[in-house]
């Protein structure tokens, strides 16, 4: 099997998708002549042209609103945020428009667009850049959110989203774009809202999704190693759809539960979950939910002490010693 | 004309007597605009527009029936009683809203213009919004897509002249559409109580809009002979005396009539058995709303995503829903 980036693999989904659908367009801010900001369409505009790879002006509310609308109709547009952060700008039109309109029209409208780009912290650009709102976007009924931890998966999810004729947003992360990984060549589907086991275990599971997952492995392997502990790694993939059924059969083989997030706590993903679990699997716990979270700030920008804010190996680990005391 | 303000009339009586909740607003008095433009209408002309929807909605051709009966919260409305009066849809009418947030639906109606032009569609798309958006960002971001792009689109400034209560002098700077010039779109503006003026000046933009794919700013000025919604008193931002000097000189449907009238289209019985046809149509729209079922709780749950509503087609695992 290929090994590709991340950031390969995004655009190997983009550039199938373009090929085998002509309704399919990719809109963005320097997403053609610049080829992309973080690289991931380099090379679709001189392939599809600048009909198909369409660059914007820096007008979010504007160009996101434009790719609602010209969904309603029929085009499927996946919209390039350079970064998730951004969406604040546009809020209007993702979650009163994309999530809503649908509902509002009594089913009679559908709105098949893609939102996508990097939500992360820790590449040292302060708090206006290093949101990570899948829990607010996941909040609006309508929606789809999707968070892809490897190359593998975020080809095969993207491939699905840009399929899917409700609104997804596709929340990426620029730390892992030059990643790599296995990634299978040509078609390569998985379906939303379907959590993968990273790594078995028996002792505690760890519910997790995006970068977190690697951290999260990271830890495993020390827990294994230094303590003997066999954490299991649940990856969620997709935030909503939930697979919740994968966590709970998870809990039910371990009774101990740590989430892992790179959110901020307050009614974060995480937030969700624990209530989740200890609502349908109460009977399988051995000790309360433990979650390690951002730590609650706005993002700092000292380099040192950001990679301390967000979750890592080392805080995993600590969090699940914590845990398993 | 003569049936949206029936219409609506009725719908304020059925709203004084508590059958309607939330916002009712009203678009009493700016029916030229409306009829005028959506009677240019060709197949691959689009609507869109903000939340005093329900004269677009009838000049587009929807029913009075599964209009007043989406006030009326019932599942024969034309959203299911999911939207209400600000969210009025239709699609296979080339309407696409009905939309509460001031200025939200502009880029949205760029959109629209911009998917017709990717798919060689020859038509045109009228994005109307009041006098109070103009100032929203959204708007200007979609005025330069759309002049960037060509895209064939045409905004269209209901003026009104009050923003809910603020008047144009007191939150606008300069001329409306005049704005135009700053993104190299041509523009023009009309007396829009005038039905031939709107759709004289109107037909001039569709054309280079359906034909050159050429965007454009309109602004046609109106009057609102009611508050901004019904819950507005209407007694801190305007003389009663403006209203009725507008209502006693420039009506429009007042001015239609008599200029039919003059053309010998009209006569007082003819005007008096039309008057008496959308009065009877609205108050059957009131019974047929009255008579309807409400949705049920079960509903609440419907019409929020596709695939749950195509579950033969579901292709996602997991919830969609969360309790």
């Amino acid at each position: 099997m290929p090994v590709i980036t991340y950031r390969e693999a995004i655009r190997h989904a983009l550039a199938e998708e373009l090929e085998r659908d002509a309704q399919v367009v990719v809109l963005g801010e320097e997403v053609g002549q610049f080829n992309g900001a973080y690289k991931v369409t380099e090379g679709l505009l001189a392939k599809f042209g600048p009909k198909r790879i369409v660059d914007t002006p820096i007008s979010e509310a504007g160009f996101i609103g434009l790719g609602v609308g010209a969904s309603m109709l029929g085009v499927r547009p996946v919209m390039e945020l350079m970064f998730w952060s951004f969406y604040s700008v546009a809020f209007d039109q993702i979650l009163n428009n994309a999530a809503n309109v649908r509902y509002m029209s009594g089913g009679l409208i559908h709105c098949p667009i893609v939102i996508r780009g990097p939500a992360n912290g820790g590449t040292n650009v302060g708090a206006t850049h290093s949101h990570t709102p899948e829990n607010v976007l996941a909040n609006h009924p309508g929606v789809k959110v999707v968070v892809p931890a490897t190359p593998a998966d975020a080809k095969g999810l993207l491939k699905s989203a840009i399929r899917d004729n409700d609104p997804v947003f596709f929340l990426e992360n620029t730390i892992l774009y030059g990643d790599k990984g296995e990634v299978p060549a040509g078609e390569h589907l998985i379906p939303l809202g379907l959590a993968d086991v990273k790594r078995a275990g028996t002792d505690l599971t760890i519910v997790t999704y995006g970068r977190s997952v690697l951290h999260s492995l990271a830890a495993a392997e020390i827990l294994q190693q230094e303590h003997q502990i066999s954490a299991e790694v649940v990856d969620l993939r997709t935030i909503r759809p939930l697979d919740i059924d994968t966590v709970l059969a998870s809990v039910a083989k371990t009774h101990r539960v740590l989430i892992v997030e790179e959110q901020k706590p307050f009614a974060s993903v995480g937030s969700q979950l624990a209530f989740m679990i200890q609502r349908e699997g109460f009977d399988d716990l051995d000790a309360p939910i433990h979650r390690l979270t951002t730590v609650d700030a706005p993002a700092i920008y000292s380099p040192p002490v950001e990679a301390e804010q967000l979750p890592n190996p080392r805080r995993v680990l600590q969090a699940a010693l914590a845990l398993m005391a | 004309m003569l049936r949206i303000r029936r219409f609506e009339e009725r719908s304020l009586r059925a709203y004084q007597a508590k059958k309607i909740g939330g916002f009712l607003h009203l678009y009493i008095g700016q029916e030229a605009v409306a009829v005028g433009c959506c009677s240019l209408m060709g197949k691959n002309d689009h609507v869109i527009t903000a939340y005093r929807d329900h004269g677009h909605a009838i000049a587009v051709g929807m029913g009075l029936n599964e209009l007043m009966a989406e006030l009326y919260g019932k599942i024969t409305g034309c959203s299911k009683g999911k939207g209400g009066s600000m969210h009025y849809f239709a699609p296979d009418r080339n309407f696409w809203g009905g939309h509460g947030i001031v200025g939200g639906q502009i880029p949205l109606g760029t959109g629209l213009a911009y998917a017709l032009k990717y798919q060689g569609l020859p038509g045109a798309v009228m994005a109307f919004m009041g006098d109070g958006a103009v100032n929203q960002g959204a708007v200007h971001e979609a005025y330069n897509l759309a002049a960037l792009w060509q895209l064939p689109v045409i905004f269209v400034i209901e003026n009104n002249g009050y923003s809910m209560g603020t008047s144009q002098v007191r939150s606008s700077a300069g001329d409306l559409a005049k704005r135009a010039e700053g993104y190299d779109m041509p523009w023009g503006s009309c007396d829009g109580h005038d039905l031939y003026a709107v759709r004289a000046l109107m037909d001039r933009f569709l054309r280079a809009a359906r034909e050159e794919s050429k965007p454009a700013i309109v602004e046609l000025r109106t009057y609102r002979y009611r508050g901004h919604s019904v819950a507005d008193p209407d007694n801190t931002y305007r003389a009663k005396a403006e209203v009725e000097e507008y209502r006693r000189t420039k009506d429009p449907i007042q001015v239609f009539q008599q200029t039919l009238v003059a053309e010998g289209v009209l006569n007082d019985a003819l005007i008096a058995q039309l008057d008496q046809a959308a009065r009877a149509e609205a108050d059957a729209a009131a019974d047929f709303a009255e008579a309807s079922p409400f949705p049920t709780p079960e509903d609440i749950q419907k019409d929020v995503y596709w695939e749950a509503d195509h579950p033969a087609e579901r292709k996602s695992q997991g919830r969609l829903f969360f309790d």
